[in-house]
């Protein structure tokens, strides 16, 4: 019996650490957990891409589902979830507006004529500040904001197709519901 | 030397104001002020490195949050305001030493409980062998033999 627990312990010990560290194996470092999630999203007004004079007001988007992504021409992950977006406006379940994060206007524009512009509107975030305040740290990064204004979600990297049609579109529609 | 101090963050905050810096805004002309920036950048860690405080990162993440620390710092904020203004957008992970919390516990106490726990098992096996290897007390027959052999008897066995 005292032998048996001499040898049980260790393998049960053995077992945790095998278990943690295989959970390890499938979590992704890069995915900072937002402390925004459930908070309500920064109030700011920001130049337009395309109509620098003209300002777009997060407070535009209250009482209404809406979708933030943020994206660079100089991100090359985010060509990779582009098409996802246009197919995401073409649907016009949601808007979606872009944030375009510590780019030139020119290549923005550039990058949106070539691949498509799904975006409601588009703002310049310049010098990265609104994207400190967002908790951005790598780009691409997709929020959902609820009609309080409040983030309800976000994506950090690239959004996947089935992130898009299991996470991101059933919120929206359910909180458009509510 | 207080208005000197005050001139020094307006510049500072002009510096860090609008323009998109890529560069650090060097703090060489106030050492004080330099020392206290360096020593809240060695406790923030850059998000993207992750392995590195954005006092040592290059990212320009870290560049753009050395920035925000240093306009934190002019508009006078205090050391607990400026890390809790990093921890309310980047959460605990931000915070190069994580905090002592309910969910942090395993981790700070975890290395102790492994060396109280092999210290207590290794404890236990070396009184073991020490009581296995101490010697028996001679039994009255092997006494009889040994004082026969002593008399020069023989090993009448």
């Amino acid at each position: 019996m005292k032998r048996a627990v001499f040898f049980l312990v260790p393998l049960a010990g053995f077992l945790v650490l095998a278990a943690f560290l295989l959970r390890g194996l499938w979590l992704n470092p890069r995915e900072v957990p937002s402390p925004l999630i459930g908070k309500p999203a920064p109030v700011f007004e920001k130049a337009r891409l395309g109509q620098p004079t003209e300002m777009f007001s997060s407070k535009d988007m209250a009482g209404q589902v809406w979708i933030l992504n943020v994206w660079a021409s100089w991100c090359t992950p985010c060509r990779v979830e582009h098409p996802l977006f246009n197919e995401l406006a073409a649907k016009k379940l949601v808007p979606i507006i872009g944030m375009n994060y510590k780019d030139t206007p020119e290549a923005g524009r550039k990058w949106l004529a070539e691949l498509g512009d799904p975006y409601t509107t588009t703002f310049i975030d310049y010098d990265g500040k609104l994207g400190i305040d967002f908790g951005v740290y790598g780009v691409p990064e997709t929020f959902v904001i609820d009609k309080q204004g409040v983030i309800r979600y976000k994506h950090i990297g690239p959004v996947t197709p089935e992130a898009m049609a299991k996470k991101i579109i059933p919120l929206v529609q359910e909180l458009q519901r509510s | 030397m207080r208005s000197l101090l005050i001139a020094w963050g307006m510049a500072m905050a002009a510096l860090a104001g609008p323009a998109p810096a890529d560069e650090a805004v060097p703090t060489l002309n106030d050492p004080v002020a330099a020392k206290r920036e360096v020593e809240l950048a060695k406790q923030l860690r850059c998000l993207v490195c992750q392995n590195e405080t954005i006092a040592d990162s290059r990212a320009s993440l870290a560049v753009d949050l050395r920035n925000k620390l240093r306009e934190q710092m002019a508009a006078g904020k205090s050391d607990a305001e400026i890390i809790a203004f990093m921890t309310e957008r980047y959460g605990d992970f931000v915070l190069y030493k994580p905090p002592l919390k309910a969910t942090t516990v395993l981790l700070w106490a975890g290395p102790f409980v492994l060396l109280a726990v092999g210290g207590l098992i290794g404890w236990r096996v070396v009184r073991r062998r020490a009581m296995a290897a101490a010697p028996q007390p001679l039994s009255s027959a092997d006494r009889e033999r040994a004082e026969r052999l002593l008399r020069g008897e023989g090993d009448a066995r």
